[in-house]
C-alpha cells in the first residue's frame, strides 16, 4: 500500500454511471460504500467488490475496483475464493435480497459459519425488482406482486438473526436514506476481521412503494441511541425481531473473540496463495514419490 | 497365467468392515518393491459395513492397464465370496479360506482348495480380524516369496502400534505360511525380479499430484464418490505444499469459488462426480465469459441421477458437451489411464492460462480408484509451467488497461486483482473491451457480435497445440478399434489377443473431445476396413459425436453399461462375433457379479 494521496468518494467511481430508476435507494448504499473505503484509505487496486445478479448487483460496475458481477446468487462463493486466495485484498460482495437469501441462501449460511473476512452488503428492497417485481424471500405475509397478485401467503426470512445464529461475527442493518450511518456501519464491516453482513434498506421506487422512505423514515430507529450492546447476542436476536412501528438499525452484534478463516488457516502463515511461485521445490518431489513407494 | 510372460491375477472377497484393503496393500507392495507391474481394481458397493467387495491385483512383469481375464488365486473372506466367485477359477488356480468358516462349493478339476484352520493355527479369540493375515503368511507360499519380506512389510506396517501388535502379527502370519508350506502346493513359478521397485497410485492420486505438480495453488470439493480421492489426496498434503483445500456446501459453490481463486491469478480445480458436475454447469460458462481459467473434473460414474456411486461408466460426454448455456471456449479432455491423468494436469493448466477459459477433464471410476504401478522416473514433477498473458505487476506507464480488449489473436492480457493501474470489472454478461455491459442499457448488435468472435478467436488455432490421435498396432488391419478415455489400456490389450489369433487389429484411442482432431480422425477412420467404437455406456455417446462432428459412421459397437469395467476378453469376443456373425452392436456379459 504505497499510496500516499488522500483518497475522496471519487477516486472510486468508475467511468460507468448507474442505470438504476431514480429514487433508488441502490444509490445511497453506492455513495456511503464509495465514502467508507475512501475514509479507510484503500487503494482500488487492493480493493475487490463482487456482485451476483440483480439491480443492487449492477453495483461493482460504478466502483473504481477488481470488480465482479458473476452469477445470480454466487456473490458470497467468489467473492470468498478470492479472499481466500489473496487475503490482502479487500474483499466486499455486494448484491440484493433475492441474489443472496433466495438463489444464494445457502452461501449465505456456510460463510458466516466459516467466518471468512468479507464484507456482505445486501440492498434488501424485498421485491425482485430486475425481473419487474415478484415477491422475495424478506417480502411480507401478504405482499402483493406480480407473482401473488392475492397477496403472499409465505412469512419472511430474518437476515439478522440469520447471521447471527450461523456464527457471523458482524451484523448490523442500515438505511440508505442514511448515508452516514450507513457509512460507518460498512466502515465497520470492512474493519471487522470476520464475517460481516450489512443488511441495508434500500427501497425499490418501481416495484415496491410501499416499503419505500415514508414507510421507513418513520419507523427506523438506531440501536445505538436505545444502548444496545452488539456483544450480547440474546439482546441482538430480541431486536432483530422486531419489526413494526419500529425497526431497527445499526450494529446488532459484533464479537472479536472468534478467528476469522485467514487467521486460522495454516496454510496463510506464509502469506496469500496470490503470488507464490508455482511448482514442486524438489524436497516436496521427493516426499510425494517416497509416499508413494 | 501365460506361459511366456508373467501375469497373475489375485482376488480378495469379503464384505465392507472386513478389512480387504490391507491384505490387498501389502502383497501389492511386495510386488511393485520387486519392480513388478499392477493393475487393480476394487469392485464394491455403497456401504460401510456388509455388503459385497471384490478386489482383484493383477501383476505382470510388463505395463499393465487393466484388470485382465483371469483370476489365479482367490482368497475368500466368507462364505459369500466363495458362493459368488469359485466358479471363476479355471485349473491351475487356487483358492484360499478359512475352513473353520467357510465351506468351498465344486470346483473345477485343478483348482488347488486351501483350507486354513485359523482358530487352530492361531488360537485367537479375534479369528474374524486375523484371519486375513493368517491368509496373507499362506499366499507367501503359494506365490514363492520369502516369509522375511512380509515380515518386513508387517514391521513397517504396525510399527506405530508398538512392538506387541507386530509380534502379533508376524506370528500369525508366520503360522499361515508354515501351515501352506506342509499342506499346500506352491505354484509352479519362479516370481521374476523386475528391476527397480515401482510406486503406486490410484488416479484420483494422479490428478492431485499432476494438479500440484502444475502450481495448483486452490482446491475446493464437495465430497462425491468416485471424486473424494482427489479431495483426500490434497487435504493429506496441503499443509506442505502450501496448497488452500476448502470443502464447500455445495458443488455450486466449489465451482464458483474456484472462479474467484482463479481471478487473482492462482491456479485453481476442483473435482466432483456427474450429478456434482451438473450443478457446477453454470459456473463453467461464467469462467468462460469472463475469461477466467479454471479447471473441472468429473469423475464418471454410473448414471443417471445418483445411479451406481461405485460403478464405473463414461454416460457423461454429452453432458460435458452440453454443460453451460451459449457458445463459449473450453476444453475437455479424458485422459486414457493414471498416468496420463498426471501428465492431462500440467498441460491442462498451461492451456486454460494461455486461452483464458474453462477445462473440463472426464474420467471415470476405473481410473480414478483403481490402483496402479508407475516407475517413478516417468513422474515428471516439474512440469513446464505457461502463464500465458498475466499482469502481475503494474507496467505504471498509466496506460489505460482495457481487460478485454480487442486483439488479433482474442487473447487480452489479464491483470490480477492487486497491480495497480489495471482495475476492471470481469462480468458474466455480454460485455465491450472497456467491461461496459452489452446486456442492459447498452445493448449493442455490432459490439456483441465483435465481442463473440474475440472470445472464438482464441481457440482458432488451438488443435496445433495439441497431439493429434494416431493409430497403434499394424497398419492396414482388419479392424480399427475406436475408445475414449480410460479403455485405451484394456483396447490395447485385447487388440494384441486378437492380432495373436489372427485377426488383424489396431486402435484409435482419443484423449481429446474439445477440441476435437475431427479431420485427422476422419481421415485414419475413412480409410480403416472395419471400425468397431468400444465404449463404457449404453447409447454410444462417442459414436454420436464422432458422427456429429466428421459424419463418419461406425461398423458395428461393442457397448457395456452394466456398471462394471471391459475385460479384454470381452472386446475380444465382441469383435469375434461381429467379425463371424455381422452383428453390428455387442453387449458383453459381466460374469464378476459385484
Amino acid at each position: 500500500m504505497t499510496t500516499t494521496v488522500e483518497l475522496t468518494a471519487k477516486d472510486y467511481k468508475s467511468k460507468f454511471e448507474p442505470d438504476w430508476c431514480p429514487g433508488c435507494g441502490d444509490f445511497g448504499v453506492l455513495n456511503s460504500l464509495q465514502r467508507a473505503v475512501a475514509e479507510l484509505g484503500i487503494p482500488p487496486h487492493m480493493l475487490a467488490v463482487v456482485s451476483g445478479i440483480g439491480c443492487s448487483s449492477n453495483l461493482p460496475g460504478y466502483v473504481n475496483a477488481y470488480s465482479m458481477h458473476t452469477l445470480h446468487g454466487r456473490s458470497l462463493a467468489v467473492a470468498s475464493g478470492v479472499k481466500m486466495a489473496n487475503h490482502e485484498l479487500t474483499v466486499i460482495a455486494t448484491g440484493g435480497d433475492g441474489d443472496g437469501y433466495g438463489i444464494g441462501g445457502n452461501h449465505f449460511t456456510h460463510m458466516a459459519r466459516r467466518n471468512v473476512d468479507l464484507t456482505y452488503v445486501v440492498m434488501n428492497n424485498q421485491i425482485y425488482g430486475l425481473t419487474t417485481g415478484q415477491v422475495s424471500p424478506t417480502s411480507r405475509v401478504g405482499a402483493k406482486t406480480k407473482s401473488t397478485p392475492f397477496g403472499s401467503v409465505e412469512y419472511p426470512l430474518n437476515p439478522i438473526a440469520s447471521a447471527i445464529i450461523n456464527g457471523a461475527t458482524y451484523v448490523a442493518r442500515g438505511y440508505s436514506g442514511d448515508i452516514k450511518g450507513l457509512t460507518e456501519l460498512i466502515k465497520g464491516g470492512i474493519e471487522h476481521k470476520g464475517f460481516s453482513l450489512i443488511d441495508v434498506f434500500s427501497p425499490c421506487v418501481t416495484f415496491n412503494p410501499d416499503y419505500s422512505h415514508p414507510f421507513f423514515k418513520s419507523r427506523v430507529t438506531k440501536l445505538e441511541e436505545e444502548g444496545h450492546d452488539p456483544s450480547n447476542w440474546q439482546k441482538a436476536l430480541e431486536h432483530s425481531m422486531i419489526y413494526g412501528d419500529k425497526i431497527y438499525t445499526g450494529k446488532f452484534f459484533e464479537i472479536d473473540t472468534k478467528e476469522s478463516l485467514s487467521e486460522l488457516e495454516p496454510v496463510l502463515k506464509d502469506g496469500p496463495m496470490a503470488g507464490r511461485a508455482l511448482g514442486l521445490t524438489n524436497e516436496q518431489a521427493e516426499r510425494i514419490i517416497k509416499r508413494m513407494m | 497365467m501365460s506361459s511366456t510372460q508373467f501375469d497373475f491375477a489375485l482376488s480378495i472377497g469379503g464384505e465392507a468392515g472386513q478389512g480387504i484393503a490391507t491384505p490387498g496393500d501389502i502383497v501389492a507392495r511386495l510386488f511393485a518393491r520387486r519392480g513388478l507391474h499392477l493393475s487393480t481394481y476394487n469392485a464394491y458397493q455403497s456401504i460401510v459395513r456388509g455388503g459385497h467387495i471384490f478386489l482383484t491385483i493383477r501383476v505382470t512383469d510388463r505395463e499393465v492397464g487393466n484388470h485382465g481375464d483371469d483370476i489365479d488365486l482367490l482368497l475368500a473372506l466368507n462364505q459369500d465370496t466363495m458362493d459368488r466367485h469359485l466358479n471363476l477359477l479355471k485349473a491351475g488356480a487356487a483358492v484360499l479360506y478359512n475352513s473353520d468358516a467357510i465351506t468351498p462349493g465344486q470346483a473345477a478339476n485343478g483348482v488347488q482348495l486351501c483350507g486354513l484352520p485359523v482358530n487352530e493355527l492361531t488360537g485367537s479369540q479375534r479369528a474374524g480380524l486375523t484371519q486375513n493375515t493368517v491368509a496373507v503368511g499362506a499366499m507367501m507360499h503359494l506365490l514363492g516369496f520369502d516369509f522375511s519380506l512380509l515380515q518386513e512389510s508387517l514391521t513397517q506396517q504396525f510399527s506405530r502400534k508398538g512392538d506387541e501388535v507386530v509380534t502379533q502379527n508376524v506370528t500369525v502370519a508366520r503360522a499361515g505360511y508354515d501351515y501352506a508350506v506342509k499342506n499346500f502346493k506352491p505354484f509352479p513359478f519362479t516370481l521374476p525380479e523386475g528391476g527397480k521397485p515401482l510406486a503406486m497410485w490410484s488416479g484420483n492420486e494422479a490428478l492431485a499430484i499432476g494438479g500440484a505438480a502444475a502450481g495448483l495453488k486452490f482446491y475446493a470439493a464437495y465430497p462425491m464418490s468416485p471424486s473424494t480421492g482427489v479431495l483426500h489426496w490434497y487435504a493429506a498434503n496441503a499443509r506442505n505444499l502450501g496448497i488452500m483445500v476448502r470443502q464447500v456446501e455445495d458443488e455450486i459453490g466449489v465451482a464458483n469459488m474456484v472462479i474467484g481463486a482463479a481471478h487473482t491469478g492462482v491456479r485453481s480445480m476442483c473435482a466432483t462426480s456427474g450429478g456434482g458436475f451438473a450443478l457446477m454447469t453454470e459456473a463453467i460458462g461464467a469462467a468462460a465469459m469472463m475469461e477466467i481459467p479454471v479447471v473441472y473434473i468429473d469423475v464418471m460414474r454410473g448414471g443417471p441421477s445418483t445411479g451406481l456411486p461405485t460403478k464405473t461408466e463414461q454416460a457423461d460426454l454429452w453432458q460435458a458437451l452440453g454443460a453451460s448455456q451459449g457458445d463459449f471456449e473450453r476444453f475437455i479432455v479424458t485422459p486414457t489411464d493414471a498416468l496420463d491423468a498426471f501428465n492431462t494436469m500440467p498441460e491442462i493448466f498451461n492451456l486454460t492460462d494461455r486461452y483464458q477459459c474453462p477445462a473440463m477433464v472426464l474420467t471415470d471410476l476405473y481410473i480414478s480408484e483403481g490402483r496402479f504401478s508407475v516407475d517413478p522416473d516417468t513422474i515428471d514433477l516439474h512440469p513446464k509451467i505457461d502463464r500465458g498473458a498475466l499482469i502481475t505487476t503494474s507496467s505504471g506507464n498509466g496506460a489505460p488497461y482495457n481487460r478485454y480488449k480487442i486483439t488479433d489473436s482474442g487473447i487480452s492480457p489479464r491483470a490480477v486483482p492487486g497491480v495497480e493501474g489495471h482495475m476492471h470489472i470481469v462480468a458474466t454478461d455480454e460485455h465491450d473491451e472497456d467491461s461496459m455491459l452489452l446486456s442492459d442499457e447498452f445493448t449493442n448488435p455490432i459490439k456483441r457480435r465483435a465481442m463473440l468472435e474475440k472470445r472464438a478467436r482464441k481457440i482458432a488455432h488451438v488443435l496445433d497445440d495439441i497431439a493429434a490421435p494416431a493409430l497403434e498396432g499394424p497398419a492396414g488391419a482388419d479392424v480399427t478399434l475406436v475408445g475414449w478415455g480410460s479403455t485405451k489400456p484394456v483396447i490395447a490389450e485385447a487388440a494384441a489377443a486378437l492380432n495373436a489369433a489372427g485377426v488383424k487389429t489396431n486402435q484409435l484411442a482419443i484423449k481429446w473431445i474439445v477440441p476435437f482432431h475431427a479431420d485427422e480422425i476422419d481421415q485414419i477412420l475413412r480409410s480403416a476396413k472395419k471400425v468397431i467404437i468400444v465404449e463404457n455406456n449404453y447409447s454410444g455417446q462417442f459414436a454420436r459425436y464422432l458422427r456429429s462432428e466428421t459424419g463418419f459412421k461406425a461398423a458395428a459397437h461393442i457397448r457395456k453399461y452394466d456398471g462394471e469395467p471391459f475385460m479384454p476378453h470381452h472386446i475380444v469376443e465382441g469383435v469375434q462375433a461381429i467379425v463371424k456373425d455381422g452383428i453390428e452392436r455387442y453387449v458383453p456379459t459381466q460374469e464378476i457379479i459385484v
